[in-house]
């Protein structure tokens, strides 16, 4: 899909995704190696996006699962539709029960889930595996068995291999430890907030009318607030998000008033806010 | 590559597995061969691009990064580093040159910087090959933190003091500071190994994962990076703490199977199951020796606990050195200022008498006596703490009596287990009434907590 790291790079850039050195090399390794690629970090440092970006630079089908407490086989893999099936049950056409069994299991009742879509067709695809913490550790199980051979048995059809397989991307916020098994079939990535250069970059590129400037500016305040030990860290997705609401504002500096006024973008809760207003010298709140 | 190159090559590759497995990270053979291909896949050329793809074939964690980064070092060094053995070091042109990498944020600048250095400043002895490289003489000697203020004027005189960066600069100064010693630590480092043999140093200078160090052994650096990890490791645990809850109340509707199982009867008959109603939740009772030896680990479980309060009814808090005090409430107004915690609860609580050492005996009599309305048959104890008595009485009756009342007690002891019993270690002694664990470090308490604590 690559031809090196720098492609990578370059090509991801033209998508709108700005890769540091470790996020580039990391993705053309999974991709030469053929590996699933696990990312984790915290919330907001572009851990779906990075997927869906590479699905934009291969021109492949996301196929998408979103974890979940309680997400199970039936939502992930495959199911059965059950109404469907009752009603042809009920409908009796006079066969036998052989009959109808066969029939009802065939593929006209089945709904295949994320992980049976991505391995199905012969057509480019990245399965995104969002937020792979939150589901039950039995969810794991299955997921190991997927991604390991690329095949998946539906015990009344059989068994589907794929003939090509999908780019994988797992992403996790590490609210929970996965497994040592699946760890061992990825390749680890951590996105962690990024330098300032990088984030200056990302900032422009997110938020065209922001000049050079602000975004150092903005970039900087976010830098003092991730070194201040809050309960939630403002990520990339925050400064983005100021950066923009600062151009809404038409603020074209920032100033003692603008930070205090805006503060609630970046900052989620009122403790962090209060910690932070001190720290900064901004009069009281 | 030639055969050379290539022998030499797949020594290091091993060698670096070897080292990270010494320090306590799991890398298997499919791993290797993974990172073997990472490197015939990426080449030699670019040493920042091989760390990367290195980390991303041998590492399961965020964990182990720092103790990877180090190893690496020792194993890929940086090729020509600075003009080793060279021309005689000035420091004043030195500092100079540091101070305008610093105003100009120049990582690449300043690390080569950090090599010239250690080369000038940090080796020491006389003959070589018995001498070392010390970061410590280093900084000591080029002292980069009296570089504040200056490059603080210089990034001023550049970019003016009215904007509101201006506020922020010498925070961020300090931090560039900062990171400039931690590449003097990893330049010295880098070349003991040479002289010494990387596998040797590999070894035994590493520092090791946060979450292995013994909370008694624990810097003051240490500590505060390890009370960063309480929020996420709260986190973890209330999670896996939800999935027990769940398993002991679990029963809800199959579908699939209900349908799969009506077939085998031909009709549609569904067996629905009832959700068993959850119980109420447990209540938690801690118990923490507060003195100077163990303060590391209470100050650090404390906050674990407090993290995790809404997982329970209820949750209180005692600290003890040789009186007992309650100090729930001030662990709920110090959750936002974990630092200052420890210090407070040992300024504001009232914790010792007439003499400033642990005594379990008389703080665990006054706990029974005073606080007998904490603890109850729904009322988990956790007593915290390495049961050193100072050759005072342990009072073991009150912790019988403790033991009758609580549903369960359990004792998180900081020492290590050989050393349970020696000198004035009570420790044997109450681990016969009550359930007492080795807890060494955050790895150990991550584990013991997410067990042993009641859903
Ligand atoms: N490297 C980047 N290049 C371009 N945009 C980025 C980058 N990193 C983050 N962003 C921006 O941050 C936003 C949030 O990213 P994303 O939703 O992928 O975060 P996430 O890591 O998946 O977070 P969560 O864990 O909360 O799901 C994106 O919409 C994008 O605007
Ligand atoms: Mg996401």
């Amino acid at each position: 899909m690559f031809t090196s790291v720098d492609d990578v790079s370059a090509r991801l850039a033209e998508t709108g995704y700005l890769a540091s050195p470790a996020v580039a090399t990391t993705v053309f390794l999974a991709d030469r190696l053929g590996k699933p690629l696990l990312v984790e970090g915290p919330s907001g440092v572009g851990k779906t996006e990075l997927a869906k970006a590479v699905a934009r630079v291969a021109g492949a089908r996301l196929v998408r699962l979103q974890c979940y407490e309680g997400v199970d086989e039936s939502r992930a893999l495959y199911e059965w539709n059950h109404a469907k099936q009752l009603l042809r049950i009920s409908a009796g056409r006079g066969e036998t029960w052989d009959e109808a069994r066969t029939d009802i299991f065939g593929e006209e009742f089945l709904l295949p889930r994320p992980l049976l879509t991505a391995i199905r067709g012969d057509d480019a695809k990245v399965l995104l595996i969002d937020e792979t913490d939150k589901a039950d550790v039995e969810v794991e199980g299955l997921l190991l068995e997927v991604l390991s051979d690329f095949q998946v048995t539906v015990p009344e059809l059989g068994t589907v291999t794929a003939t090509r397989r999908p780019f994988v991307v797992l992403t996790s916020n590490a609210t929970r430890e996965l497994s040592e098994a699946l760890r061992r079939r990825c390749l680890f990535l951590h996105i962690g907030f990024p330098d300032a250069e990088l984030e200056r970059r990302i900032v422009r590129l997110r938020v065209p009318g922001v000049d050079t400037a602000l975004a150092e500016s903005v970039v900087r305040v976010v830098g003092a607030l991730r070194a201040m030990d809050l309960r939630k860290a403002p990520s990339v997705a925050e400064t983005v998000d100021w950066a923009r609401t600062l151009l809404a504002l038409g603020a074209g500096t920032l100033d003692e008033t603008v930070v205090r006024d805006t503060l609630g973008v970046i900052l989620k809760h009122q403790d962090d806010i209060q910690k932070a207003a001190a720290k900064l010298d901004l009069d009281a709140l | 590559m030639n055969a050379d190159a290539d022998t030499d090559l797949t020594a290091r590759l091993t060698g670096l597995v070897d080292a990270l497995r010494v320090h306590g990270l799991r890398v298997g053979t499919g791993e290797t061969v993974d990172a073997a291909r990472a490197v015939e896949v990426l080449g030699l050329a670019d040493r920042e691009l091989l760390r990367e793809g290195l980390a991303a074939t041998l590492l399961h964690g965020t964990a182990q990064r720092p103790v990877f980064d180090a190893v690496f070092d020792l194993y890929f060094p940086r090729v020509a580093g600075g003009p080793e053995g060279g021309r005689p070091a000035d420091r004043d042109g030195l500092r100079e040159r540091l101070a305008a990498a610093l105003a100009a944020d120049d990582t690449a600048l300043m690390a080569r910087l950090a090599a010239e250095a250690v080369d000038g400043f940090g080796g020491y002895g006389s003959s070589p090959g018995s001498d070392g490289w010390s970061s410590y003489q280093t900084l000591d000697r080029l002292r980069p933190q009296t570089l504040l203020a200056r490059v603080r004027d210089e990034a001023r005189g550049r970019d003016g003091a009215a904007g509101f960066g201006d506020r922020l600069l010498e925070d961020e100064i300090r931090r560039r500071i900062e990171e400039f010693r931690r590449m003097v630590a990893a330049e010295a480092r880098r070349r003991v190994a040479q002289r010494r043999g990387r596998d040797e140093v590999a070894r035994r200078a590493v520092a090791p994962t946060a979450d292995r160090v013994d909370f008694l052994f624990a810097g003051k650096d240490r500590l505060a990076e390890l009370r960063r990890t309480v929020r996420p490791l709260a986190r973890k645990l209330a999670t896996r703490l939800a999935a027990r809850r769940r398993r002991a109340a679990r029963g809800s509707i199959d579908l699939r199977r209900t349908v799969r199982g009506s077939l085998s009867t031909g009709g549609v008959p569904m067996r629905p199951v009832l959700r068993r109603r959850r119980p109420a939740r447990p209540e938690l009772v801690l118990l923490c020796d507060v003195s100077g030896s163990v303060s590391g680990f209470s100050d650090f479980t404390m906050l674990l606990v407090q993290a995790l309060h809404d997982q329970f009814s209820k949750v209180r808090v005692f600290a003890f050195v040789n009186r007992v005090d309650e100090v729930t409430g001030l662990l709920v107004h110090g959750a936002a200022d974990p630092e200052g915690l420890g210090a407070r609860i040992r300024g504001e609580a009232a914790l010792t008498g007439w003499h400033g050492s642990s005594d379990y005996g008389a703080a665990l009599g006054e706990f029974t006596e005073r606080y007998a309305d904490a603890v109850g048959s729904r009322t988990t104890v956790f007593v915290l703490g390495d049961a050193r008595t100072n050759m005072a009485d342990p009072n073991l009756p009150a912790v019988r009596a403790l033991s009758r009342r609580a549903r369960r007690i359990h004792w998180l002891n900081p020492e290590q287990r050989s050393r349970w019993g020696t000198g004035d270690s009570a420790a044997l002694a109450y681990a016969e009434l009550v359930d007492m664990r080795e807890c060494r470090n955050v790895r150990q308490l991550d584990a013991l907590v997410g067990r042993l604590l009641p859903v």
